[in-house]
């Protein structure tokens, strides 16, 4: 697989949330608007790219037994950085993800990388597999964080296209579960077509 | 009547799985048969408990007066994952059955985001200890809940006849969003 493919399969053929249905909670949780899902999305990608990273360089440091321990430490590590370098410079979008920003360490999405695929691979590839991946995850989050705006309040990025309240059950949290659903069954027959 | 306000508030209002989205992976994970749905509660009901109890005396008398606060993060996922580890290695001296009936979940509680949710949220809301555990037994039990109504919808819905798009995953998640639809019906309550 050259590089190209192993950055691309990120977003569509091996989409962390539409194909491998991993990191839901947050997929769920934030996206009540395009712009908490790009955010959400970016830092996890940094989180992801970075942790991917630093276990492909120490991969052969690490005894077998307790790689799982160091890995979760190692990720924990860079969602502190994210945690504070957020509270410090965008305020307003740490106020609004609030608990997701902690909880990025036990997003399934990169523990899973860096079992599956950092702990084997070369350098190089780990970061191109981790950007690919972390860019897939924000795309998703971002498109079902646009549907969500929308439909739900008539407007994308915060600005406002449609007059009146739209239908506010797609800002709650059913709204996020029947689109997520909607689009996984499109992402699907777009995947098989 | 604060503890009332915390139970109903945790079990129906803010349901963790409905409405704040913690533990998504193991309500579509392991929502497949009634049996593995209770056995699934059960064993989340144990660790938040546990780990609500052990964080939270370590965020106030230890990362509270030495003020390293920021270690939070690690501190309380590290806490977590030695701690279900504690948890099965002595369940399996104790208690043979119960570790049969609960085995295969335990390790999948450690990327339960649920479980570092609900402690992370104890120390938010600034409760005290007592409170605390009122508040993830709840949480816990609301998370049954959610698990055991759904699992039960899910073992018909494998009966149905769903447009061949929609089969699996997706049909699961809109049945879920209806679920929420359902419980959003409790939320002015409290």
């Amino acid at each position: 697989m050259n590089q190209l493919q192993n950055f691309t399969k990120g977003f569509i053929k091996e989409n962390p949330v539409f194909i491998l249905l991993l990191g839901l909670c947050p997929t769920l949780g934030v996206t009540t608007s395009a712009i908490n899902g790009l955010g959400m999305g970016l830092a996890t990608a940094f989180v992801l790219t970075m942790s991917n990273l630093v276990i492909s360089i120490i991969k052969n440091v690490i005894p077998d037994k307790v790689r799982i321990p160091s890995f979760i430490v190692i990720i924990a590590s860079f969602v502190t950085i994210v945690e504070l370098v957020m509270q410090g410079f965008l305020p307003t979008l740490f106020e609004q993800l609030g608990l997701f920003i902690p909880l990025i360490v036990v997003n399934c999405i990169v523990l899973g990388r860096a079992e599956a695929f950092a702990s084997k691979n070369t350098i190089l590839s780990s970061i191109i597999d981790g950007l690919g991946m972390g860019l897939g995850f924000a795309f998703a989050l971002t498109v079902l964080g646009s549907i969500r705006e929308i439909l739900g309040s008539g407007a994308i990025f915060g600005w406002k296209f449609i007059e009146g309240d739209g239908m506010l059950v797609f800002v709650l949290a059913p709204g996020a579960f029947i689109v997520l659903g909607y689009l996984i069954a499109v992402v699907n027959k777009m995947n098989k077509a | 009547m604060e503890y009332i306000l915390i139970i109903i508030g945790a079990i129906f209002v803010n349901n963790i799985v409905l409405s704040q989205f913690l533990g998504i992976c193991p309500f579509l994970g392991v929502s497949k048969k009634i049996s593995t749905a209770a056995g699934m509660s059960g064993a989340v009901l144990f660790v938040m408990t546990l780990a609500t109890i052990v964080t939270w005396l370590i965020q106030n008398y230890i990362l509270d007066p030495f003020n390293i606060g920021f270690l939070q993060t690690i501190t309380f996922i590290l806490v977590i994952a030695s701690l279900v580890q504690m948890v099965e290695i002595i369940l399996k001296k104790i208690s043979p059955a119960l570790f049969q009936a609960l085995g295969i979940f335990l390790p999948l509680i450690t990327t339960n985001c649920a479980v570092l949710g609900v402690a992370i949220l104890t120390i938010q809301k600034d409760f005290n200890l007592l409170e605390g555990v009122v508040f993830a037994i709840s949480h816990a039990i609301g998370f049954g809940l959610a698990l055991i109504i759904f699992s039960g919808i899910r073992e018909h819905l494998d009966l149905m006849e769903v447009p061949k798009g929609m089969r699996g995953v997706p049909i699961a998640l809109v049945t879920a969003g209806i679920l929420a639809l359902a419980f959003m019906g409790f939320s002015n309550l409290v």
